[in-house]
This record gives structure tokens, sequence and C-alpha cells, in this order.
């Protein structure tokens, strides 16, 4: 039927869908050209330096480059025994023309992490090569296994093959605490090296409670915003967000003076006699000093989406409810409760998904115990400059928000979310 | 059977939000069981804060309303069984059409088959069978209307409460659910307590009226009393339509008064002046003064034709009468052979026992 349905045409005879989209074409440019910007904008601050990010993460191109003769013959290699003549003479090779760029301490350094061990044996071959000691019409496999007993060892020989490939997964399995052994299986870090998992564990932790705190706080703030007559509640909403106008570090530095053992909840504790004045709690650099800290500066996130969801709720709803015979808290929970579900979903979604990549609060007031990922990732990023590292974790970081969304997008419905 | 005259009782009811403006002054009213009374009168009157103190959500400052002799002041609202249909329905957004009616049932414990019926019948009552499990953001206003009103009545309540339920439908709409709640209350004879500022649903659907002005019942009669008979000079002004003069009494009888107006005097029906030299304001009802009278009249003036308009059924004509320039006639299409032209000159007569000398404006 649909095969025979005629086209309809305009009033000239042109195909009315063809009409339409010429006349739509130009609102349409127009309004390309408006966001084309912010697409811009969007590509070069958001997607690149993501893209960026997943590369560097999994980028192991750096030896690939400086063995690759290495590489090619150790293809014919099946790993068990101890390579043949021709892989210890393209090894050979490659590592002279490191050390004529003055590049083979860095071989070094990278086979080192790979395997313990290596700095040693290189270093020794490297002052044999300088020194030109090396018989090319020798056999170049007996004179490099006789500079170290570790280049007799098959192990290390497969530690180099290992770093073969110019992409990795090391990072990532070191962030979860685990590597690649030398049968190429994943296995875990031995106990008292793992200290990922339980960071990992923690910010998700914090993150899950904070939300927790700020919603049963925010939500009664958020009801009495959108129920108190206009004068009241203007200036109650300026109290909520004026923690919103002062820096970040600022607040959180007052939460350090109110907090510290000689601090002025401390001091008050005392004074009522709560706390002994030589056992007085410490409410920082532990979790609680984060809790705290986190769940005051985030809790802005949680009463406005819900202050805006609250608004729009008729109060004569709630009065239907009780007028039709429930009690005020059957009339809530059945009535009132569940038409704020958009905004609570908003809210702990906005919450969780901030406070999960949390870091100068934590650093600030978090000690050792109370620290979380982020603060691992700006470590790496800092100080120890593994940046490729720091991306992983920080793409894991991305990876678990987008799995909470699509969650919450199964469970709720992500077209529930409202936030003003 | 004998019905109950003070089923509801207001008595002596005051109410001030801020201690400082009477929102509801000395309120005195008594409402008898299956009858249909309305609260009428303009924003601010204090009718809907009558309902709402009635319903419980708002409690008197001073005096006790009775509920089939029980004072219900000290009784939160969902202990009063009364059921109460909002101004913008408050139907449940989250709730099926089913789920709505069978709210204050499950709240109430009872039966699931016992619910089905009960709903099925609310439903089929409002012509609303079939609609069980669409959400309310499905139907039209006019279907949310009769949901509301069953989820009012599905739980048998002995008073319902009507807070302005047809404002937001449009004119048709809105006459034809005057006329289907006017049904519901016939048939199931619940008592209703109904606010409107609408003037003209009142006078289609009520037993009685009450109208309010200035936290005051003005009057509460029948509508057709109120509507000829009205008692003071804000009822005649705001029910229905109204020719005004205000004047002075210098002479006065038992049935029959004279009132000297600027320039004129006119027979009037004594309802609130007492003595000579009263001040008082005269109203007639438009349709009361005739052009042309036949018979004989005790009032005969000539007035002249400022506008005239066009209205279907009837043609308005405002007449510069006695000094008067607002004077409206409302004149049946039938009447063709008046010549009605701007600037004509007509005469105009009306009955004494019509023109009713109220209080003074």
């Amino acid at each position: 039927m649909s095969s025979e349905t005629k086209q309809i045409l305009t009033t000239d005879g042109i195909p009315l869908e063809i009409s339409l989209k010429k006349a739509e074409r130009k609102n349409k440019i127009k309004a390309f050209l408006l966001v084309a910007p912010l697409l811009l904008f969007l590509i070069i601050t958001y997607i690149f330096p993501i893209g960026e990010m997943f590369t560097r993460s999994i980028d192991d191109k750096m030896i690939t480059n400086m063995l690759p003769k290495t590489f090619k013959s150790m293809e014919t290699w099946d790993g068990k025994e101890l390579p043949p003549e021709e892989v210890f003479a393209s090894f050979l090779s490659d590592f002279k023309i490191l050390v004529d760029k003055k590049e083979h301490g860095k071989l070094a350094q990278r086979l080192n992490k790979e395997k313990n061990g290596f700095n040693t044996i290189t270093k020794k071959l490297f002052r044999l090569v300088k020194r030109n000691k090396i018989d090319e019409t020798q056999s170049i496999k007996e004179q490099i296994m006789k500079v170290h007993k570790r280049w007799r060892n098959v192990e290390y020989w497969q530690a180099i093959k290992r770093t073969a490939p110019p992409y990795t997964s090391a990072k990532y399995l070191k962030a979860m605490d685990m590597y690649l052994n030398e049968d190429n299986k994943i296995t875990q870090v031995s106990e008292d090296r793992r200290i990922h998992r339980i960071l990992w564990l923690r910010t998700v932790e914090v993150a899950f409670f904070v939300t927790v705190f700020c919603f049963l706080m925010g939500y009664p703030i958020a009801h009495l915003l959108a129920t108190l007559p206009m004068k009241y509640s203007n200036l109650l909403m300026i109290c909520v967000l004026l923690p919103f106008w002062t820096s970040l570090l600022v607040r959180t530095a007052s939460w350090m003076i109110l907090l510290q053992q000689q601090g002025v909840v401390n001091d008050f504790f005392v004074m009522i006699g709560l706390v002994a004045d030589d056992n007085r709690p410490e409410m920082m650099y532990n979790k609680v000093g984060t809790y705290v800290a986190m769940t005051q500066i985030l809790l802005p996130f949680m009463v406005l989406p819900l202050y805006s969801v609250m608004k729009t709720i008729s109060p004569s709803l709630m009065r239907a409810g009780k007028s039709l015979g429930g009690t005020p808290f059957v009339a809530f929970w059945k009535v009132y409760f569940p038409l704020t579900i958009p905004g609570i979903g908003a809210g702990c979604l906005l919450v969780f998904i901030l406070a999960i990549g949390y870091y100068i609060t934590p650093a600030l007031v978090g000690g050792a115990s109370g620290t979380l990922i982020s603060n691992q990732i700006a470590y790496h990023m800092k100080t120890t400059l593994d940046w490729s590292f720091a991306s992983a974790m920080g793409l894991m970081l991305l990876g678990g928000v987008l799995v909470i969304y699509w969650l919450y997008n199964k469970l709720v419905g992500v077209d529930n979310i409202k936030l003003g | 059977m004998s019905k109950n005259t003070e089923f509801v009782k207001f008595d002596k009811v005051d109410k001030s939000y801020d201690g400082k403006v009477l929102v509801v002054k000395d309120l005195n009213l008594n409402i008898s069981e299956g009858e249909f009374i309305t609260m009428l009168g303009p924003s601010g009157s204090g009718k809907t804060t009558c309902l709402m103190m009635l319903a419980g959500f708002e409690t008197p400052t001073n005096g006790e309303i009775y509920l089939d002799t029980n004072p219900i002041s000290n009784i939160p609202p969902h202990k009063r069984g009364i059921g109460m249909v909002f101004q913008n329905y408050a139907l449940f957004p989250h709730m099926t059409v089913y789920e709505n009616l069978a709210f204050p049932l499950r709240v109430r414990k009872v039966q699931k088959d016992e619910i089905d019926k009960k709903v099925d019948k609310a439903l089929s009552m409002v012509s609303l069978s079939g609609f069980e499990s669409r959400m309310p953001a499905q139907l039209s206003g006019g279907q949310q209307q009769r949901v509301a009103v069953a989820r009012a009545l599905v739980f048998d309540p002995a008073v319902v409460l009507m807070d302005e339920p047809l404002g937001a439908l449009d004119k048709n709409l809105r006459e034809s659910m005057q006329y289907e709640i006017k049904h519901i209350h016939e048939n199931i004879g619940v008592t209703v307590v109904y606010v409107t500022h609408d003037q003209g649903e009142a006078l289609t659907m009520s037993n009685r009226i009450a109208v309010f002005n200035d936290g005051k019942v003005q009057q509460l009669s029948s509508p057709d009393k109120l509507y000829e008979e009205p008692v003071n000079s804000f009822v005649a002004e705001f029910i229905g339509e109204n020719n005004t003069f205000g004047g002075e009494v210098t002479d006065i009888s038992k049935n029959v008064c004279k009132v000297k107006l600027q320039n004129g005097e006119i027979l009037a029906n004594p309802i609130s002046v007492n003595s000579k030299g009263d001040k008082t304001t005269v109203s007639i009802r438009p349709e009361r003064a005739l052009i042309n009278p036949k018979d004989k009249m005790d009032n005969n003036q000539t007035g002249k034709i400022e506008e005239v308009i066009y209205h279907g059924d009837h043609t308005r004509v405002r007449l510069d009468l006695l000094g008067n320039k607002e004077f409206i006639l409302k004149v049946p299409n039938s009447s063709n052979e008046l010549d009605l032209k701007l600037g004509n000159e007509i005469k105009v007569g009306w009955n004494s026992q019509d023109a009713r000398a109220l209080d003074p404006k």
C-alpha cells in the first residue's frame, strides 16, 4: 500500500518533503553556525584532551622505537630458551645507536620498570660498548652473556620481549594493583603493595556517604525553601548559595580552623564538658574531616535541583492527599515524595559525580586515611611525573562515572532528571 | 426522613491571618443535610477561607464549626471525612486514574475487590468507565475535572467541598459540567459546599447561595430570591445586571416610596429605607423596564438611545435616562418593530415594585 501512496506535492509541483527541507535548510545552517563556536570549544578542550589522555595511558612506543631490529628478530623466537645469536646481534646494533644518541639510560630505566636488575646490566653493557670491547667477528651472544650472569637468564630476555607491543594495558592493571607476569597472565601484586584498590573503594564509599548526607540534609532545606513565603525563602536561598560565592580553598581552610584539635569545634566541646581537654577527638586529617567538609561544599548541588522540582509541586496535592484521608505521613510518602524523585535523581547524580572526583578538600583535610583516588592522580601528575598512569586512572574515573550514569538511566531514566 | 438542618454549622466564626485584618467576620451559617450550597463572592471576600476552615486546612481564629453536631476545629483534615475538589483538580500526576480514585479507599484499608467495585461505580457516575489506566496528563481538562469529582465522592463522604472546580474550563465545557455536577448531587444526595465567583454557575447549581463580601455573608437565600429580591445594593450589583439611581426619599408609605433624583422623581419599593430624608440607591433589573409599555406602569420616563449592541438572542440598548447614562435595556430579538437608532428618544416604563430602594452605595 505504502508504495502506492502518492507523493504529496506543493502548489508549485515540487515534492513537499524537498520543499520543506529547502525551507528549513537556511535555519539549520544558522542554528549550526550559532553552536559552532561551542562545538569547536568542546572539541578542543574536551574531546581532544580525553583522546590524548587515552593514547597516553596505553602508549608504550618508547622501547618499540628504541629496539626496532631486536623486536623484528625476536618475532621468530619462542621465548622458552635463550634467544638465538641473531637476536643478540640485532640487540647490540640497536643498543649502539642508543649509546650514540645517549638514550641508553632511558632504555635501562624503562626496562628496569618491567623487571628489576636491568639497570646494572645495561650499564655494564654500556661500558663495554663505549670502550669498543665487542668483537663483531666473534659470537655476539657469547660476549653479551659474559657481561653479566643476568644476560644469560632467559627471564630478562622475556622481559624485553614483553615490551615489544606499542600499546600496553599495564597502567590500567597497575591502577587495579595488578600486573602481567612472565607468562602474560594477570596477577595481583603482593598484599603489602595493594594501595590503589583501597583508594578506589574509599573514593566510592566517601562519594556514596557524602551523597547520602547531602540528601538527608538537603531534602528538608529544599522543602522549606519551596514552601516558605517569598521574603523568607529568598533569605534562606542566599544562605544556601553563600558557600558558592566563597572560594573553595577558603571554605576548606575555614573547615580546617574549625575542625583541628585546638580548633573551634573542639574548644566548644571541651567548654560544654562533652570531651576532656586532654582527650580531644581528631576530626581532621581523617575521613571525618573529608565527610564534613565535602558535605558542606556539595550541599547546594543537592538543594538546587530538589528545590526547582519541589517548587513546581502544587501545595494542593498534599492537601488533596490529606483531605482524602491520608495521614500527613502517608500524604507525604505516597504523593509528595514520588513527585520529587526527578530532583532526587538529579541531585544525587550531581553530588556523587562531583564527589567521586573531588581533590582539593580531601587533599587538605583528608590526611592519610582521607585521601581519594584523585589525590593519587594528582600525585602522579606532579610528583612522579608518570602521566600515563595518571591518565589511566583519570580515564577509569571517567568510565566509572559513565557506568553510574548508565545504571541510573536503566533504573530511573535520564529523562526523569530535572535540574531546573 | 427529617433532614438535619444544622448538618454543617458555622458558629460565630472569625478568621484573621495577620492579627490585624479579619478575613471572615462573625460567620453564622447553617447547612442542611443533602443541600447544595454555594459561597459566592468576589475574590478576597473570604469564601475560600471558609471552605478551607471547613476542610481543616485553616483553623478559625474564633468560634467553632460543627459537623453533624460535633465540633471539628481540633480534628485534623484527614480525619474529617470531607471530600474536596480543588481548583486545579490536584490529581496525583504520578498515579493512574484508578490509583487516584483508589487512594482514599486504600488509606482506609478497604478490601481490594471492594475498592474495584467502588472505583468502577464512581467512574461510571462521571461517565469515564474504561479510563482506569490513563494518567491524568493524558486526559482533557473536562475529564480531569470529572476524575477529581469522582475521587472526592468515591469514599462516600458526608460533605463534599468544591473550590472553584470549573474555573479552568472553557465556557461550553463549564456549562455542561455544571449540569453534570448538579445531576450527580441530585442522584446521590450528598451535601455540597461549592465556592465560586461566577454568579451564573451559582444560580444554575445551588439550592441556596451565600453571597460573601468583605468577610460577611450579605445574603443567604435561594437563587431566584437572590436575583429577584436582593437585600442590599452589593447583592443587587453583584448578581446579574442592574440599573441604579442614587437619590433621597421624599415620601414613604408601606409599599411605595418617592425618591428624588438629581433630575426627576421615581416611585420605588422601600426595602432598606425607613423614613423621609434617607439616602438610597434604587435598583431596577434591565428586563423589568419595558419599552413603550402597553400596560399602565407607575413609572414612565423618556430616554435617549446612546448605544445599541447586538448580542444575538437579544439587543442591549444603553440609554440616557434621568441623568443616568448607563441605563441598560434588554430587547428580545423578537420585537422587530422597534426603531432602535442612535439618538432616538424612546419611552420606558416600570413598576414601582421592581424598583427596589436599597442602602446607598
